[in-house]
C-alpha cells in the first residue's frame, strides 16, 4: 500500500477495468440442492436401513442359558431369520425377556400365533453339513405362523414343538423305558435311512415310562403301518450277561447322535397307522422282531441260597427258553430258623412257555389262566431253581426245571404275584452232598484211634525187645545143635564107605531079587492060572526060567 | 488510507488467477481479467451462503454416517455389523484404549469439531462479527489443514474390505454408513474451501 501511496492513485487509476462479460450463471441459490440432496440420500438410507432391520419382536423364557445379545441367532429351517439384539429379566425377575430383531423379509414370523423356543448346543454328527453346525451354539428356533395379526411380544416354549407347520408327514408316540441317548432331533432311520426325528419327549405323569414323539415324514411315513415294531438304535451296546457278550451297533451316526430305527414285522400289511398311533420302543432289533410276547405276569420265587452271580435282567429259562426276566431281588430274615431267604421277582411271558401255554387255553377255553398254566407245571415237579450259567463269570439264571424227588409245595394259583416253589440248584445240592460227607467224616474219633494205635505200636515194641532178649540166644544154640546133627547124619549115611551104605546097598539087592522071583511067580501065574489049585506042572520047565532071565 | 487496507476497501479486484489488479467497475457488474481472462470476484461469490449450504449437508449426513453400519465382517461364527462409534467402544473394551482415542479422534471428534468451527466460521462473517477475528483466522486454516484425516475411517474400511476376503471363513464388505461418512468428510472439506476467509477481515471500518 506504501507503493500505491507514493505514485499517488495513478497505479490505480490506470489500472484496467475489467472486460464486461454476460454469462448465463448459476443460480446462487442452486448450492441449497447439495443439502437436499443430502438430506433425502440420507434419509432413504436411513429408512433402507429401518425398514431391512424388520420389526423387534420380545420373547419370554425361563432362562436364557446359552443365550447371547448380538450373537444367537433366530433361525427357520435351519436359516438364519433374526438375530437376539438383548436379554433382559422381566419386571418382576420371573422370566428372561429376549429382544429379537426380526429380518425384513421374515417380518411376518411376528404373527399372533408364531413360535419360538431355544435350541441349545449339541455337536451334530447326524448331519454334518458345514464347519458352522459343529460350532453353533444355542440359537433359537421358530416357526412361521399363520395368523395375519402381527404381535410383538411372545412366550417361548420351553421344550421345541413337534414338527414345523406345514410339513408333510405323520408324528407317532413311542413308549419307552427310558430315553436312553435319544434326544431332540435324534434321527429316525427306516432300513438305514433317515426319514424322521424324534420332535420331543417328556416323562409319563406317573413316572414309569418316557414317551417319545417322533415325525416321520412323507412319503415315508406310509412305511409305519400297524404291525410295525419301533427299537432304538443308539449307541454301542454291550452286554455282558448269562448268555455271554454282545455288541450291537446301527451305524456310526447313531453310535455318537443316536437313533431309533423302525420295520414291520410283516410286509404284507399295509394299513398305515393313524397319525399318533402309539408303540413300544424295544431295546434292540432282535427284541423288537420277537413274537408278541403276550401278556406278562409277575412271579416270586424264594430262595434260600446265595444269590452271588445273579443279576436283575438275568433270565428264567424254561428248557432253554427265556420266558422271563429278574426284576427285583431282596433278602428277607425268617426269625423262627434264623435264616435269610431271598425274594427274587420276576417278569415271565407265559406265552413264550409255548405248547402247554396253548394246550391249557385250548381246555379252558378261554384266556389262559396264567395261574393254571404254572399249578400244572408245578404238578408235574417243575420248580425253579438256581443255575449256573456261565462258568466263566459265574453268572446265574433261574430255571424252571423237573426237579427229582421234588417234595410236594404249595401253590396258590390265584395270588399275584405267583408264588413258584423253589428247589435247592445243582450246585446248592452237590454242596449239600459234600457237607454231608464231611460231616460224616467229622464224626470219625480220629484221636481216638490216634491214641489207641500209638498204644498198641508201643505194646509191640516191647514184644519185640523181649523176644530180642530171651529167644534170640536159645535159637542160636539149637541152630548149632541141629548143624551138628546133620553132619553126622551126612558122615553116617551119605559116605560111600559108611556101614549104613554098604547094608544098604546089600539090602537092595536082595530086594532086587525077591522081587524078580515075585516076577517069575507073576507069570508063572499068568499063563497057568490053574496051578493055584492043581499045584505046578511038570512040562516044560526051563522055559519060565528064561523068561524069568529077561 | 489504514494500512490494512484491502483491495477491495480501494475498489480494486485481485485477479484470483493470475494476480492482476483491476479497478472494480462502479456497476458492480461482473468482469473478466484483461491479462489472462478469468471472471474477476471480489470476494468468493455467495460464499457464506455455499458453506452453509455444505454444512448443513453434511450434518444430515453426519446421522446415518453414525447409525448404520460402515461395515460387515463374515466368519464361520456369524456376521457382524460395525458402526463408528462400536468400533470404538469395543476397541476401548478390548483393552486397546489408544487405538480406541485415534479412532474416536480422527472419525468423530474431528468432523464435529470441525462442522461446528465452520458454523461458527460462517456465522460470525454473516454478522460482519468483528469478534476475535485474528482467532478465527486461525481456526480457519486449522479446519484446512485438518480436513482430510478425518478420511481415516475410510481407508481403514477400504484396505479391510480388499484384504479381508476369504471365502466362507472371513469376509468383509462395505456397508451404507461408509459412504455418508465419506461424504460427511467430502461435504466438509468443499464448506471450508468455500468459505472465503477474507469475509473474517471485511466490514471492520464499518463496525470499528
Amino acid at each position: 500500500m506504501a507503493e500505491s501511496n507514493q505514485t499517488g492513485g495513478d497505479p490505480v487509476a490506470g489500472l484496467p477495468e475489467p472486460e464486461v462479460v454476460q454469462r448465463a450463471r448459476f443460480s446462487p441459490s442452486l448450492i441449497w440442492l447439495v443439502p437436499l440432496v443430502a438430506a433425502i440420500s440420507g434419509m432413504v438410507m436411513l429408512a433402507k436401513a429401518y425398514r431391512s432391520a424388520g420389526p423387534t419382536i420380545t420373547v419370554s423364557f425361563q432362562t436364557a442359558e446359552g443365550i447371547e445379545a448380538d450373537k444367537t441367532e433366530v433361525r427357520y429351517k435351519e436359516v438364519v431369520i433374526g438375530k437376539v439384539r438383548g436379554v433382559e429379566l422381566s419386571e418382576d425377575h420371573s422370566r428372561v425377556l429376549v429382544h429379537v430383531n426380526l429380518d425384513k423379509r421374515s417380518a411376518d414370523f411376528a404373527s399372533e400365533d408364531a413360535r419360538f423356543w431355544v435350541v441349545r448346543p449339541r455337536v451334530s454328527v447326524g448331519g454334518v453339513s458345514g464347519l458352522s453346525t459343529l460350532f453353533s451354539g444355542t440359537y433359537l428356533g421358530a416357526d412361521l405362523g399363520t395368523s395375519n395379526k402381527e404381535k410383538t411380544e411372545f412366550v417361548g416354549l420351553e421344550t421345541p414343538p413337534g414338527v414345523l407347520r406345514g410339513s408333510k408327514g405323520r408324528s407317532f408316540t413311542i413308549r419307552t423305558d427310558d430315553l436312553g441317548s435319544l434326544d431332540i432331533s435324534s434321527p429316525v432311520y427306516f432300513r438305514r435311512l433317515q426319514v424322521g426325528r424324534v420332535t420331543g419327549y417328556r416323562l409319563d405323569p406317573d413316572g414309569n415310562h418316557v414317551t417319545l414323539q417322533l415325525f416321520v415324514d412323507s412319503p415315508y411315513d406310509r412305511f409305519v403301518t400297524a404291525s410295525t415294531r419301533f427299537w432304538n438304535a443308539s449307541g454301542i451296546d454291550v452286554q455282558l450277561n448269562a448268555s455271554g457278550l454282545k455288541v450291537n451297533t446301527q451305524s456310526l451316526a447313531t453310535v455318537v447322535a443316536g437313533g431309533v430305527a423302525f420295520q414291520s414285522v410283516d410286509n404284507a400289511s399295509t394299513a398305515e397307522a393313524p397319525e399318533g398311533a402309539l408303540f413300544d420302543l424295544h431295546a434292540d432289533v432282535a427284541d423288537a422282531m420277537k413274537p408278541p410276547d403276550g401278556p406278562q405276569v409277575d412271579i416270586r420265587m424264594r430262595f434260600d441260597e446265595t444269590l452271588r452271580g445273579l443279576s436283575i435282567g438275568s433270565p428264567i429259562d424254561f428248557r432253554g427258553v427265556v420266558i422271563g426276566t429278574i426284576k427285583s431281588m431282596e433278602l428277607e430274615y425268617e426269625p423262627k430258623t434264623q435264616t435269610f431267604p431271598a425274594n427274587v421277582t420276576a417278569t415271565v411271558y407265559p406265552q413264550r412257555l409255548g405248547g402247554i401255554y396253548e394246550h391249557i387255553m385250548l381246555r379252558d377255553g378261554t384266556e389262559a389262566d396264567v395261574g393254571a398254566v404254572f399249578q400244572s407245571l408245578i404238578d408235574h415237579g417243575f420248580r425253579a431253581q438256581l443255575r449256573v450259567g456261565n462258568l466263566l463269570t459265574q453268572q446265574l439264571y433261574v430255571a424252571i426245571a423237573i426237579v427229582p424227588r421234588a417234595k410236594p409245595a404249595k401253590f396258590d394259583p390265584n395270588s399275584r404275584p405267583l408264588e413258584i416253589p423253589t428247589a435247592p440248584g445243582s450246585l446248592e445240592e452237590v454242596q449239600h452232598q459234600v457237607a454231608d460227607i464231611l460231616a460224616k467224616l467229622d464224626k470219625v474219633p480220629f484221636d481216638e484211634i490216634g491214641t489207641s494205635l500209638r498204644d498198641t505200636l508201643h505194646n509191640t515194641n516191647a514184644l519185640m525187645r523181649r523176644l530180642d532178649s530171651e529167644l534170640a540166644p536159645q535159637a542160636k544154640q539149637m541152630l548149632a545143635a541141629a548143624q551138628q546133627a546133620l553132619d553126622s547124619a551126612n558122615r553116617n549115611l551119605l559116605a560111600e564107605d559108611s556101614p549104613v551104605q554098604h547094608g544098604m546097598a546089600g539090602t537092595l539087592e536082595e530086594l532086587r531079587r525077591a522081587s524078580q522071583s515075585l516076577r517069575g511067580l507073576a507069570e508063572y501065574l499068568q499063563r497057568h492060572p490053574e496051578a493055584l489049585l492043581r499045584g505046578k506042572s511038570a512040562d516044560p520047565p526051563p522055559a519060565p526060567a528064561k523068561q524069568g532071565d529077561h | 488510507m489504514k494500512p490494512d487496507a484491502s483491495a477491495h476497501q480501494l475498489g480494486l479486484i485481485s485477479c484470483t488467477a493470475c494476480g492482476e489488479l483491476s479497478r472494480a467497475r462502479p456497476d458492480a457488474a461482473l468482469g473478466r481479467c484483461r491479462r489472462c481472462g478469468a471472471i474477476l470476484h471480489p470476494r468468493k461469490p455467495h460464499s457464506i451462503q455455499r458453506t452453509w449450504a455444505l454444512l448443513i449437508a453434511s450434518l444430515i449426513l453426519f446421522i446415518p454416517a453414525n447409525t448404520l453400519p460402515v461395515m460387515r465382517t463374515g466368519s464361520i461364527f456369524g456376521t457382524v455389523d460395525h458402526t463408528i462409534i462400536g468400533g470404538v467402544i469395543d476397541l476401548w473394551k478390548s483393552g486397546s484404549w489408544d487405538l480406541s482415542i485415534i479412532v474416536f479422534v480422527a472419525s468423530i471428534a474431528v468432523p464435529i469439531l470441525k462442522m461446528l468451527a465452520l458454523g461458527l466460521l460462517a456465522a460470525t462473517a454473516q454478522m460482519r462479527s468483528g469478534w476475535r477475528r485474528l482467532q478465527r483466522a486461525r481456526l480457519y486454516r486449522l479446519v484446512e489443514a485438518v480436513g482430510h484425516w478425518s478420511m481415516l475411517d475410510i481407508f481403514v474400511v477400504a484396505l479391510l474390505v480388499a484384504l479381508v476376503q476369504f471365502g466362507n471363513l472371513a469376509q468383509t464388505r462395505p456397508e451404507p454408513g461408509i459412504i455418508a461418512f465419506g461424504a460427511v468428510v467430502v461435504l466438509t472439506m468443499l464448506a471450508s474451501a468455500g468459505f472465503d476467509p477474507r469475509l473474517i477481515w471485511d466490514y471492520d471500518e464499518k463496525n470499528g
